[in-house]
């Protein structure tokens, strides 16, 4: 299983890779294994506040439909076009080609309250 | 909670080949082995093997069981030679579907009947109701495994795992020299048998189709793969409240055989055109996959109704449903939106199936 030592990870399996203010959110290799084919990603609206815990995008698995929580709070400033085109890529590349929106956090010491790799790996193992 | 799951006798040679078992309908079954999109793909173009020991299998027998069974089932059993089958329903008195099945004939009065796994009781009990003294009856469900090799090369796993035999013709059906019984049909649209051998051996069957080139399937795949051939799924598709004729499936039924049960408001609807029929919905672009019962929208807002059932097609790339919607809005090319969460998705009325496999052997 996959959990990169440099990112932060929420409970429910959002990573965020934070870089100054801005955070990079995607879902974990275990979650894209546990969902299986992703065959779409609805996105969030560009300029969109939001609260960690809101249901900010949407994941779909030609099983069921998955929200996608922001791990912080902050404003959408970005998110990935591509994953819309080729949803497969949240499969095939979580943490790089497949991330899923940026956010421009308001505090960044919020990533703080995340889990740690280690705690990640304790919390799916 | 676990105790009440029946358990399919092919479930340790799942746990070996790496299927993830759910519940299923009652069942513990597996819902996939990798991933739902490989295992389409592998049925669509080599051979998969699912496990379908949850399905129920009922013996008839007796003089007079022909004529009984042509009473108690839409379709006409009287046009099955011996070892030849045919898809059936089997209907309520208001011509809505208890079940659709499959009837095999194998002997001048002996019939080997395969039902749906969550209706094995109650066809059982609506059969036993309108039984006759002379006429045999036998729920065999629990004596049986299951499995259904399906796919362009499942001649060739047979071939293999069944040296000497020979596969039954399109919709036949025979006994094997080691006493299984082998189907030619399948819920796949491709070509295809479905395998019952005892049910402590069915472990052992399963491990050689494998080890013969079939890939493990779940139940996953065979959602989606039914559904690009819009075959009804019974519970979703087709309901005690909805009728073959609605749901487009009058070739499976024989109005001029003979009264049977639930004739008199098929041969109705037949006449005067159902208010409601089932059509196939596909996408016009890309979208999140429709589910069942997401509604069905006209363009201008009116709902029309829900899908009763929905998928992201991995053959066509894109989603496709079923949806009972009324007749003014059923013509091929018709459009509509097909609300997800509050989105809608634009899609259109098209033809059935979905997809068309490839010639069969």
């Amino acid at each position: 299983m996959n959990v990169p030592s440099d990112l932060r990870f929420n409970t429910s399996h959002e990573w965020v890779r934070l870089e100054g203010d801005i955070a990079t959110v995607g879902i974990s290799d275990h979650a894209q294994e546990e969902l299986t084919d992703v065959v779409f990603v609805e996105l969030p609206a560009v300029g969109r506040a939001v609260d960690a815990g809101d249901p900010t995008a949407v994941v779909e698995s030609v099983k069921a439909a998955s929200d996608i929580y922001a791990p912080i709070g902050g404003e959408v400033v970005e998110v990935n076009p591509e994953v819309e085109a080729n949803p497969a890529l949240v499969n095939t590349d979580p943490y790089g080609a497949g991330w899923i929106f940026k956010l421009r956090v308001k505090n960044t010491a919020d990533v703080e309250s995340l889990l740690t790799p280690e705690g990640y790996i304790a919390q799916i193992s | 909670m676990s105790d009440l799951l029946k358990r399919s006798p092919l479930e340790a040679a799942h746990i070996e080949l790496g299927g993830k078992l759910v519940p299923f309908a009652g069942w513990n079954m597996p819902v996939q082995y990798t991933a739902i999109l490989d295992e389409h793909s592998a049925v669509r173009t080599k051979a998969g093997v699912f496990d379908i020991s949850h399905m129920g299998q009922f013996l008839v027998s007796g003089e007079g069981s022909l004529e009984w069974l042509n009473k108690m089932l839409a379709n006409n059993v009287a046009k099955l030679g011996i070892g030849e089958g045919q898809y059936t329903f089997l209907l309520n008195g208001h011509g809505g579907v208890i079940d659709d099945l499959i009837i095999y004939r194998t002997g001048e009065n002996d019939f080997f009947l395969v039902v749906n796994a969550s209706m094995i009781e109650e066809d059982f009990a609506w059969f036993a109701k309108h039984q006759p003294e002379s006429i045999e009856l036998r729920n065999e469900s629990e004596l049986w495994a299951g499995m259904a090799v399906q796919g362009p090369e499942s001649s060739a796993v047979f071939a293999v795992v069944c040296p000497g035999e020979t596969l039954p013709p399109r919709n036949g059906i025979s006994k094997t020299s080691t006493g299984s019984i082998v189907c030619r049909t399948g819920y796949t649209g491709e070509d295809g048998f479905e395998f019952f051998s005892p049910a402590e051996e069915g472990g052992e069957w399963l491990k050689k189709f494998v080890a013969a080139g079939a890939k493990p399937c779940g139940l996953g795949c065979r959602d989606s793969l039914r559904l690009e051939m819009c075959y009804p799924l019974n519970g979703n598709d087709l309901a005690p409240d909805r009728t073959p004729i609605e749901a487009g499936l009058g070739f499976f039924v024989d109005l001029d055989k003979g009264d049977f049960i639930g004739r008199e408001t098929l041969a109705k609807q037949k006449a005067e055109g159902p208010a409601v029929k089932l059509v196939a919905l596909q996408y016009t672009d890309k979208g999140a996959p429709p589910r069942a019962h997401y509604a069905v929208f006209s363009p201008e807002g009116e709902a029309l109704g829900e899908l009763s059932s929905g998928v992201h097609s991995p053959s066509l790339g894109t989603g496709i449903g079923l949806a009972y919607l009324p007749s003014a809005w059923t013509k091929i090319g018709t459009e509509v939106r097909i609300d997800v969460r509050g989105r809608q998705f634009p899609a259109k009325v098209v033809k059935k199936p979905f997809y068309k496999p490839a010639a069969k052997a």
